[in-house]
C-alpha cells in the first residue's frame, strides 16, 4: 500500500484494466493532450496509444457511439473534462444505455463507463461547476458514483470497467488534491456500498462527493470546538444507495445532516432525507437538515463564489442546529480550492 | 441477377407485407397494445439492403422497424409475440413494436428516439474497425432523423474515423405528418448532406427492390474493402398513417392530396417487383399467389402461437433493470 492522489488512482485503475482487457478503450475530447485530463489519461495514452482516442465534438452522438461499441463487446471509458457537457449525453445514457438490458431482454448489456469532472473554484461559474449525479441517479438502469477518496475511486472504476452495467462517475475537481492509501492491485469496490469514514455518536453526516471530505473537516470542528461527536458516511455510490449504512448510523446518533455538492430540490440530499423519513422516523430526535447549494446558478465573482458552496463551517453549523445546541461555529477553515490558481 | 436471387428479393418482401397486413387485420382487436408504425411501402429498401449483408453484420433500425427486423432474418414469432406482449416476444414484452431486435441474425436494436441508432451503428462499425474485422454496420432511418443534430455529428465522426458503416435513409417525405417542405431547405436533397461530409452518397428509387439491391451491393463492397462509410437515400411512399394501420382517407387526413396518395400507392414495391419478374419470365403469377398463400397460412399459425404464449409473470417486473 502506498499513498496516491486521486488522479493517480484513476490513471492506475485505467491502465490496469486496459492491461487485463483488450476491449477497454479511453475516449474523449483532449484525452491525448499533454497532461491527459488532469493526469488521468496520460499513462494510458503512453502505454496504449492506439486505444486512447481524441474525438470530434459530439457529446450526444458519442454517447451513442460508445453504446454501439459496447454492444459489440467493447468497454468504452469516456471522459468529460466538465460534466456539464454530459447534459448533451442524457438521451443516450438515460433513454438507451440505462434501458438497454431491460427493454431488449436478449441477455446483452452496454457497460459504457462515463467519467465527468465537476469544476470548483477560480470562477468556474454557472455551466462549469454543476454536479449532475442526482440527474443520472434518478433513472433505473445506471450505476452512479461520486467517489471522494483515491482508494474508493480506484476500486469503483475497476468495478465499472469489469461489470456489465452502464456507469456514471462524477469527480469533483477539488478532490483531485486528496490522497490516501491505495491498494496496488485492481481490487473492485462494489456499487451500493458506503463507508463510515469517521465514527461518532451524536450526529450522522452523509456527504456525497467532495462533501464527504468537507464533512470530515466539519466533524473535526465539532469535536475540537463544540465537544460534538459526528459520524461521517461517504455513500461512495448514490445509485444504488447503501441505505443500510445510513439507517444503522441514524439508529445510533438519532440525528441526520446531509451535505451535497448540488441543489436541495429533488436532489441527493432529498433522497437521503426521504429514506430516513420512510424508514427511520422513529429514530430521529430532530428533523433532518440538508446542506446544499443555494437555489441559484453558480456565480463567477469571488465575493459570491466564496459563499456559494457548502463548507465545513456550514455543515458543522447544521449539525449544531439539529442538535439544538444554540452554539455558533466561529472557526474558519481554508476553502478547499483556495490554492487553486486556475484557470481550469 | 440470377432468377433465384431475384425471387428471393420478391419472396422476402411478400413475407414482410403479409406479416404487416396480418398485424393490421388483428390490430383492432386491442390485444396488440403497442404503438405500431407499419412498414408497408418500405419493404424494397429493407430487403434490398439486408440481402446484401451477412448475418454477422450489425444492423439497427428506428421506430418503423418491422421490415428491417424481418428482412435481416428476425423470426415471425419473436415479432408477433412481442406485439402481443408475451414471453416469446423478442423483448419478452418489454420493448414492443418499436424495439424489435434479433442479435442472433444481426438486428442489434431498434429505437423510438430519432437518431439514437445512427450513433450506435457508427459505434459498432468503429468497434469492427478497432478489431480489424470485416464486419460492417448498417443503420436504417427516415428523412425526419436527418434534421437532428446527431445525424450530422455521426456523419462527421464516421467520415473522420473512416468507419465501416452504411447509412440508409428511407425518405417518405413525412415526419409524422409534417412534410419536408417545412422541415428542410427548398430544393435540398438529403444525400447531399452526406456528400458534404466527404461520404460517397447515392440516390436510388426506394420502390425498386432490384435497384436498391444493386446500390446496396456496391455500397457494401466499398465499405468492406476498407473505404469508409457510404450513404444511400431511397425515397418511398408511406402507405399508411404515421402510427396505426389506417390509410390517410380513413383518418380524413389531407396533408397529402388525394392525387398524391393515388400516385404513391401505385408505386407499391411488391406489385412492381412482381410485374417485373413476371414480365422477365422469372416467375408466374400463379407462383407468386402460391408463395403468398403459404405465407398467409404461416403467419396465421404464428399469430395463434403468439396468442398462446403466456404474459410475463408479475414477479418479473424488475428483471433486467440491472
Amino acid at each position: 500500500m502506498r499513498r496516491l492522489k486521486y488522479n493517480q488512482a484513476i490513471s492506475e485503475a485505467t491502465v490496469q484494466c486496459m492491461e487485463r482487457d483488450p476491449n477497454v478503450f479511453v475516449a474523449g475530447i483532449g484525452v491525448k493532450d499533454p497532461g491527459g485530463i488532469f493526469g488521468t489519461t496520460e499513462d494510458a495514452n503512453r502505454r496504449f496509444p492506439s486505444r486512447v482516442f481524441d474525438i470530434p465534438n459530439c457529446e450526444n452522438a458519442f454517447a451513442g457511439i460508445t453504446i454501439g461499441a459496447a454492444a459489440m463487446g467493447k468497454r468504452p471509458l469516456v471522459v468529460h473534462p466538465r460534466n456539464d457537457f454530459m447534459f448533451l449525453t442524457t438521451d443516450m445514457l438515460i433513454n438507451l444505455a440505462a434501458k438497454w438490458k431491460y427493454m431488449y431482454q436478449n441477455g446483452s448489456s452496454v457497460p459504457v463507463v462515463t467519467r465527468g469532472i465537476v469544476g470548483r473554484g477560480f470562477g468556474q461559474g454557472a455551466t462549469h461547476s454543476q454536479s449532475t449525479h442526482a440527474l443520472f441517479g434518478h433513472f433505473p438502469g445506471l450505476y452512479v458514483a461520486t467517489p471522494c477518496f483515491p482508494s474508493d475511486m480506484k476500486g469503483l472504476l475497476v468495478s465499472a470497467l469489469t461489470g456489465d452495467v452502464p456507469v456514471v462517475l462524477i469527480e469533483n475537481r477539488a478532490v483531485y488534491n486528496l490522497e490516501d492509501d491505495v491498494p496496488e492491485e485492481p481490487i473492485a469496490i462494489p456499487f451500493g456500498k458506503g463507508r463510515v469514514i469517521r465514527e461518532g455518536t451524536d450526529v450522522t453526516i452523509v456527504g456525497a462527493s467532495l462533501m464527504a471530505y468537507e464533512s470530515l473537516r466539519a466533524a473535526a470542528i465539532l469535536s475540537e470546538q463544540h465537544g460534538v461527536s459526528a459520524e461521517v458516511i461517504d455513500p461512495r455510490s448514490i445509485r444504488p444507495l447503501d441505505e443500510e449504512i445510513i439507517l444503522e448510523s441514524v439508529a445510533k446518533t438519532r440525528h441526520l445532516v446531509v451535505a451535497d455538492t448540488s441543489h436541495a430540490t429533488y436532489g441527493f440530499a432529498a433522497e437521503v432525507a426521504a429514506v430516513a423519513a420512510e424508514k427511520a422516523l422513529g429514530d430521529l430526535r430532530a428533523p433532518v437538515k440538508r446542506v446544499t447549494l443555494p437555489d441559484s446558478p453558480a456565480p463567477v465573482t469571488k465575493s459570491l463564489e466564496e459563499i456559494f458552496h457548502p463548507s465545513p463551517m456550514s455543515i458543522a453549523q447544521a449539525c449544531l442546529d439539529v442538535l439544538k445546541a444554540e452554539a455558533q461555529v466561529t472557526s474558519h477553515l481554508r476553502d478547499v480550492q483556495e490554492a487553486f490558481a486556475g484557470p481550469y | 441477377m440470377t432468377g433465384k436471387d431475384a425471387t428471393t428479393l420478391l419472396r422476402e418482401m411478400i413475407r414482410i407485407r403479409v406479416a404487416e397486413e396480418t398485424v393490421g387485420r388483428y390490430y383492432p382487436e386491442q390485444e396488440m397494445r403497442t404503438p405500431t408504425h407499419f412498414s408497408i411501402g418500405q419493404e424494397a429498401i429493407s430487403v434490398g439492403v439486408c440481402q446484401a449483408l451477412e448475418h454477422t453484420d450489425a444492423a439497427y433500425s428506428g421506430h418503423r422497424c418491422h421490415a428491417e427486423y424481418l428482412a435481416k432474418g428476425g423470426s415471425l414469432i419473436g415479432m408477433f409475440a412481442e406485439l402481443y406482449g408475451r414471453v416469446d416476444g423478442c423483448c419478452r414484452g418489454r420493448g414492443g413494436s418499436v424495439h424489435l431486435n434479433a442479435p442472433e441474425v444481426g438486428l442489434i436494436a431498434s429505437s423510438a428516439i430519432l437518431g439514437e441508432t445512427i450513433a450506435t451503428a457508427v459505434g459498432s462499425a468503429w468497434a469492427f474497425k478497432m478489431d480489424g474485422s470485416s464486419r460492417i454496420a448498417v443503420t436504417f432511418f427516415g428523412d425526419g432523423v436527418t434534421e437532428e443534430g446527431i445525424m450530422h455529428e455521426c456523419l462527421n465522426f464516421a467520415s473522420v474515423m473512416q468507419v465501416p458503416v452504411l447509412f440508409v435513409c428511407g425518405n417518405n417525405g413525412l415526419s409524422t405528418n409534417t412534410p419536408l417542405s417545412v422541415r428542410q431547405p427548398k430544393g435540398h436533397q438529403i444525400w447531399k448532406w452526406a456528400a458534404g461530409y466527404g461520404i460517397p452518397a447515392v440516390h436510388v428509387d426506394g420502390g425498386d427492390v432490384f435497384a436498391v439491391h444493386e446500390a446496396a451491393k456496391q455500397a457494401v463492397a466499398h465499405i468492406r474493402a476498407g473505404n469508409g462509410p457510404y450513404f444511400i437515400e431511397a425515397p418511398y411512399f408511406r402507405a399508411r398513417v404515421h402510427v396505426g394501420y389506417e390509410s390517410d382517407a380513413e383518418k380524413n387526413y389531407a396533408f397529402r392530396s388525394k392525387e398524391a396518395v393515388e400516385a404513391g400507392m401505385a408505386l407499391d414495391p411488391v406489385a412492381k417487383a412482381t410485374r417485373t419478374l413476371i414480365a422477365d419470365g422469372v416467375c408466374t403469377q400463379a407462383e407468386v399467389d402460391a408463395w403468398t398463400a403459404a405465407l398467409v397460412q404461416e403467419v396465421e399459425d404464428v399469430v395463434a402461437a403468439a396468442k398462446a404464449s403466456p404474459y410475463p409473470s408479475t414477479d418479473e417486473l424488475l428483471v433486467g433493470t440491472y
